[in-house]
């Protein structure tokens, strides 16, 4: 098991090295200058100067790659070219809308996925089945921002249920910002929950078949003690496994729900950075994004071998 | 020495007679059939669309703007430059599936030979597991938005951001099965009689993991589809006047109080050909599973 864990870490640590050089050499890749990309408007020969100086462009790559991951190491990421406010500080106030909308976005995605998920493997070949089934193919063939189109259209234009777009901070007023939020993570979780329900459901039908399940029964435990001893059992290691697999599914949808309910966050900083050609935003955009699912993926990992025993003996992720 | 060669390809289990047992059992699946049958519908009218199209997609319309579904001449209604709302639906469902052939197509050209290599020789199977962490790192939104800053957002840029995050899939699918194949019998009976690597990897493996790669591309398709959507909805894929079923909603979300059918219909599309897919690929991956019905 350290043996495992330190491999991982290890592996982690590697792809870390790789997605900063990636993220480094992306800006050099940029057509043209890059001192020019990142003076913006200014681009007055002492400007571009003191950009070149100051991101250590007229040094060789290797000495620049060393200065840029110490810089980024102290959480500097550069001042956007639109707003002239540190990167890291547009960070601090959007990240917190994208962690509060995609975690309550995978809570509802969890229940109702695990919910439909069970109810479809215990009434199989019922018409509950066929539903949760074909919900759970829509819920993956829908496109999402549709779906958040049409609920401010219906939901929130004509039937007035939920503001249109906008947001509140959590601190300052809790039931407000819920108001605002709970709609944009069901959109998000769609998605999540069609795929959770699709994994619980095989994972059940395995379950209920399996040779422990028979003992259980014939010993005359009752059906609902045996289905949710391993609904709650194994659905853990479902929604653990789904979300470390989809994180990357689940950013990306947080970029496009953000965008679409106008929400203040990560995805939307991203949008505007890019079409106002903010290279210094975009890259801490992708630099983070990259670090956060390597990060998050290493903890997905470790608390699996918490939950699931076998891996702790194996080594190797069931 | 030919002779044993060729009776060990056919004792592989990829024969004729597989194939027919799949197909007989995509037949009596109904709703194998009937998305099988739209998509075949929705291939002939985007192949077609440039023809069939009742108006020339870019002819605008300033005194008929908005018209709704069902005016005289335009059967979906007009949008917000008086352009024909079906004919912008036709060739924005030719452009999806274009992109979505096109970067389900760069997947597989770069995942398939990295994912039998991985399998096959033990010692690239580390270096391309690394390579398929740091792909992972970047999602396909955040590689389109990496890619639309150095290369200018476009059709191209959309079906390479979506194809190149579709990487990783079609390796770890064609790993494993190459994996499992490489310890059968037959395989190891190749390398006995002095098959090449080269040779047991195109004529023994390859062949026999058609069928999970067709069933990953199948999947992979509606998600390409998806994320063609999504970017241009967003302005990162299809630029304008280019018809796009994204960029479509994204006028629509604009004047949505007054035309809220032309923020339905694009949508509708999008979510039927997508589904098609879905369905017709769960179809194929029970029809190809060798247990049988799993339903």
């Amino acid at each position: 098991m350290a043996r495992y864990l330190l491999t991982r870490a290890w592996h982690s640590a590697l792809t870390l090295l790789l997605s900063t050089v990636v993220v480094f050499l992306g800006v050099r890749a940029l057509p043209g200058d890059p001192a020019l990309a990142l003076a913006g408007e200014d681009r007055s020969p002492e400007a571009l100067e003191a950009i070149r100086h100051h991101y250590g462009l007229d040094q060789p790559l290797p000495i620049q790659f060393g200065q840029y991951v110490a810089r980024v190491v102290q959480g500097d990421f550069g001042v956007s070219i639109r707003t002239g406010i540190p990167v890291s500080s547009m960070l601090g106030t959007a990240l917190p809308v994208t962690v509060e909308l995609s975690l309550l976005a995978i809570v509802l995605a969890a229940a109702l996925g695990v919910g439909a998920g069970v109810l479809a493997a215990v009434r199989r070949g019922r018409p509950a089945e066929w539903l949760a089934n074909g919900l759970a193919l829509i819920g993956l063939s829908v496109p999402h921002f549709w779906l958040g189109l049409l609920a401010i259209l219906y939901l929130s234009v004509a039937a007035g249920l939920f503001p249109a777009s906008g947001f509140v901070p959590l601190l300052q007023d809790p039931v407000g910002n819920l108001h605002h939020i709970v709609l944009p993570a069901v959109i998000l979780g769609t998605g999540l929950a069609a795929i959770i329900m699709r994994q619980t459901r095989s994972a059940m039908l395995e379950a209920l078949s399996s040779d422990h399940v028979r003992t259980a029964k014939a010993k005359g435990l009752r059906p609902r003690a045996v289905i949710t001893r391993h609904a709650l059992r194994n659905s853990l290691i479902v929604v653990v496994t789904i979300v470390g697999l989809q994180l990357g599914g689940l950013i990306s949808g947080a970029v496009v729900t953000e965008q679409i309910f106008g929400l203040p966050g990560f995805g939307k900083m991203t949008i505007d950075a890019v079409f106002q050609r903010d290279y210094p935003v975009i890259q801490a955009v992708v630099l983070l994004t990259a670090t956060a699912y390597i990060v998050i993926n290493f903890l997905v990992d470790l608390l699996y071998s918490v939950i699931d025993p076998r891996i702790r003996v194996t080594g190797e992720p069931a | 020495m030919t002779v044993l060669t060729v009776r060990m390809a056919d004792a592989a289990p990829a024969g004729i007679s597989r194939r027919a047992r799949v197909l007989r059992r995509l037949r009596r699946n109904p709703l194998a059939v009937v998305s099988f049958v739209v998509l075949a519908l929705a291939a002939v009218v985007a192949l077609l669309s440039p023809w069939i199209a009742p108006h020339e997609v870019q002819q605008t319309d300033f005194a008929h703007t908005f018209s709704p579904p069902g005016t005289p001449g335009h059967l979906l209604g007009t949008d917000d430059l008086g352009r024909d709302v079906l004919s912008r639906i036709m060739l924005g469902a030719r452009a999806s599936l274009q992109v979505a052939l096109l970067a389900v197509a760069t997947s597989l050209i770069i995942g398939v030979p990295l994912g039998l290599a991985a399998g096959y020789f033990r010692s690239w199977d580390a270096v391309i597991s690394r390579f398929t962490d740091l792909l992972l790192a970047f999602p396909f939104l955040i590689m389109a938005v990496g890619l639309a800053a150095i290369r200018g957002a476009s059709l191209t840029n959309a079906a390479v951001a979506v194809g190149i995050a579709q990487i990783p899939g079609v390796i770890r699918v064609v790993r494993s099965d190459t994996l499992r194949l490489k310890s059968l019998d037959f395989v190891a009976a190749a390398v006995v009689d002095g098959a090449s690597d080269l040779w047991v990897l195109a004529r023994h493996i390859l062949p026999n993991a058609t069928s999970v790669i067709l069933v990953q591309a199948t999947v992979a398709i509606p998600a390409a589809i998806l994320g063609e959507a999504v970017l241009s909805f967003l302005g990162l894929g299809i630029q304008p006047p280019a018809p796009s079923l994204g960029t479509m909603l994204a006028t629509a979300q604009q004047f949505a109080a007054r035309a809220p059918w032309a923020a339905v219909l694009p949508g509708v599309v999008i979510m039927g050909l997508a589904l098609a897919f879905n369905v017709f690929g769960d179809a194929l991956r029970d029809a190809l599973d060798p247990k049988g019905d799993r339903r």
